[in-house]
């Protein structure tokens, strides 16, 4: 029986420009942030999460290829063409987060709409990997 | 048909983007009710409702998250940055970062400096083992 989700991975090209967009944008807390050496260990949590460790990993370093540029090259490729959606995310309010999100640069490929599941948004990060951002109708 | 930015639910997050920008300097909630062309009673009532808080609380909560911050992250002394946050005196900043987060203020930057050095000796308390190892860290 799996009980729960520890971590789980955003790939990114860079784990500053993720620091900045994930923390000071998008408000996460930084779970861990160790260097060793030339590794760098970031997890963050959205608020509401703080024991789900979301694992902003550079492409290069990722399991399923370290080293071999041609993973390296194709995953970049596929960050690029905003053709990896990473993850669905919940708010209390999507109007006053996507007015937020929206006013501190954040880019939506999705105003705010409302679906037969509840209202949602979609943005992206700076590398492309794409969000939705939902209210559930009982959220409020 | 008023604009998105004649919206209510706009102006509350203006105004918790001036919070968040702003949240050093003494801020007066009355005057910023007033900016938002909201009543004080109204301004605190809409901004509990979006954001679960009052105006207040998440302006405390912002100067406690800088602090901690500025804690794991600087070699300020305690009082600059209790100062630098915000707070006009370093009892109270020290009485409400630990009912915040349950230490004193000291006690909270010795334990992040505890766990830096943890990881750096042991990775796997942080790092998964799988992916540890493929990183290629040792488990110390």
């Amino acid at each position: 029986m799996i009980t729960r989700m520890s971590h789980t991975t955003i790939y990114v090209l860079d784990q500053d420009v993720a620091y900045d967009f994930y923390v000071n944008k998008l408000g996460f807390t930084v779970h861990t942030d160790a260097k060793m050496g030339e590794f760098r260990w970031l997890t963050v949590c959205p608020k509401g999460q703080p024991d789900l460790e979301i694992v902003l990993m550079p492409i290069g370093l990722d399991m399923g290829g370290s080293g071999d540029p041609e993973v390296k090259t194709m995953m970049k490729k596929l960050l690029e063409k905003g053709a990896l959606g990473s993850g669905v995310f919940d708010t209390p309010n999507l109007e006053a987060t996507y007015q937020e999100l929206k006013a501190k640069g954040v880019e939506f490929l999705s105003a705010p709409e409302q679906k037969f599941y509840g209202k949602e948004a979609i943005f992206k990060d700076p590398f492309g990997n794409f969000f939705s951002l939902g209210e559930k109708p009982e959220a409020k | 048909m008023i604009s998105e930015k004649q919206q209510p639910v706009f102006r509350i997050v203006k105004s918790k983007l001036f919070i968040d920008e702003n949240h050093a300097s003494a801020i007066k909630l009355n005057e910023i009710s007033r900016q938002a062309h909201f009543s004080l009673y109204h301004y605190i009532r809409l901004f509990k409702v979006i954001y679960g808080i009052t105006p207040h609380q998440y302006l405390k909560e912002k100067r406690i998250e800088k602090a901690k911050l500025l804690l794991a992250q600087s070699e300020l002394s305690i009082s600059d940055i209790c100062y630098s946050v915000g707070f006009e005196s370093v009892s109270s900043f020290t009485t409400l970062f630990k009912a915040v987060t349950g230490l004193n203020p000291r006690r909270y930057r010795q334990n992040h400096l505890e766990k830096e050095q943890k990881i750096a000796e042991q990775p796997l308390v942080a790092i998964p083992g799988c992916m540890a190892e493929k990183y290629g860290l040792k488990a110390g």
